[in-house]
């Protein structure tokens, strides 16, 4: 499988980590180089400096077929936006957004789009841990 | 009518205070802090402080019995998810986003926003033009779908259409005068209105049709046949 990840931060450096270590072909993008220096020696997957507005960016991630494109960059809005257009425009067979308002990741799920709400996930395991 | 503006840069700014002036109900949302307490002694009870691309802020707003709302901040995809948002939670307003890249145009199109504006492209129109205001049709809004546009033009003393009723105009099909300006005046245009040297002109319009509506307002030798 051949896995996009958008944005470089604690939850997408770890998935790429996990992805690449099963086995797939793992692509990471962030805007700001830094943040792909957090990626672990093990991981020898490809990473992409630059920003998801910039057309050339774009064209290099379609170079090869994709198959998962996942956006978890820190704003809720970009990764709206990207996963709709990616979806759409490109026809990606899944996209997956990291969506930390729970409201917003709720109406985009039902509008389609497959969501993933850490804010709800987390009120989850505490009402669990409380057992209330 | 009741207009939601987010966003309360220049064009946000400046478009409350002219809606205000008209006699609309407007509401201006506005995420920084610093520049909500800056107009607030302006704009009074018309600007609130929040992000307009929350449930929370777009309720406390009104959103449920907007007419329009216009998403005009900086960021694209905050003006996307305003919009969004806006049809999927309320009573069906209209949407108006504006877009900052063009290349985001036809993503918009394709989610549902009503309409857009692109000062890019308006600007980009202008300069192919490269002739003067008399001369162009000026882009000003780009309906769902992207095939029809809202154009403005003047008519200039030497187009052919000067002292013309509508009616007589062959015009391709779809395409609607919707507004004559003509010194103070806005005119509701019908069939057997008569067309004036100066007047500016709204007209809807097919993309495809652009070309053709051109060569019938514009006055001869004029028009740019594109390379």
């Amino acid at each position: 499988m051949r896995v996009v990840i958008l944005g470089c931060g604690k939850l997408g450096c770890r998935l790429a980590e996990r992805l690449f270590e099963a086995g797939h072909q793992v692509v990471v993008m962030d805007r700001d180089p830094e943040a792909l220096k957090k990626l672990g020696p093990k991981f020898k997957g490809e990473t992409l400096a630059g920003s998801a507005y910039i057309e050339e960016n774009i064209q290099r991630l379609f170079e090869e077929k994709m198959d998962v494109f996942v956006a978890v960059t820190d704003k809720d809005n970009v990764n709206i936006m990207l996963a709709q257009w990616i979806k759409n425009k490109f026809k990606v067979p899944r996209v997956i957004a990291r969506i930390y308002d729970p409201i917003l990741a709720g109406s985009y799920r039902e509008l389609g789009l497959e969501t993933v709400c850490p804010t709800n996930m987390a009120l989850e395991a505490i009402q669990a841990m409380l057992k209330v | 009518m009741y207009i939601i503006i987010v966003g309360a840069g220049k064009v946000g700014y400046h478009l409350t205070k002219l809606l205000l002036s008209q006699g609309h109900e407007v509401m201006l949302i506005e995420k920084d802090k610093n520049k909500v307490a800056s107009l607030m002694g302006e704009l009074g009870d018309s600007i609130i402080y929040g992000d307009g691309s929350t449930m929370e802020t777009l309720s406390e707003a009104g959103a449920n019995r907007a007419d329009a709302i216009v998403a005009v901040t900086g960021h694209d995809e905050d003006n996307l998810v305003i919009s969004q948002l806006s049809k999927m939670m309320f009573f069906g307003p209209r949407t108006i986003a504006r877009v900052n890249n063009p290349r985001n145009e036809e993503t918009f199109w394709g989610l549902g926003i009503d309409a857009t504006v692109s000062a890019t492209r308006l600007i980009n129109a202008i300069i192919q033009e490269q002739v003067k205001a008399h001369d162009m049709l000026i882009p000003l809004l780009t309906m769902r779908g992207g095939n029809v546009e809202i154009v403005q033009t003047s008519i200039s003393p030497a187009s052919p259409v000067v002292n013309k009723k509508i009616k007589d105009l062959v015009l391709p099909q779809g395409t609607l005068f919707i507004a004559i300006y003509r010194g103070e005046e806005t005119i509701v245009p019908r069939g057997d209105t008569v067309l004036l040297e100066d007047d500016q002109v709204l007209v809807l319009v097919r993309k495809v049709h652009m070309e053709v509506l051109r060569q019938i307002l514009l006055a001869p030798g004029t028009v740019k046949t594109k390379p």
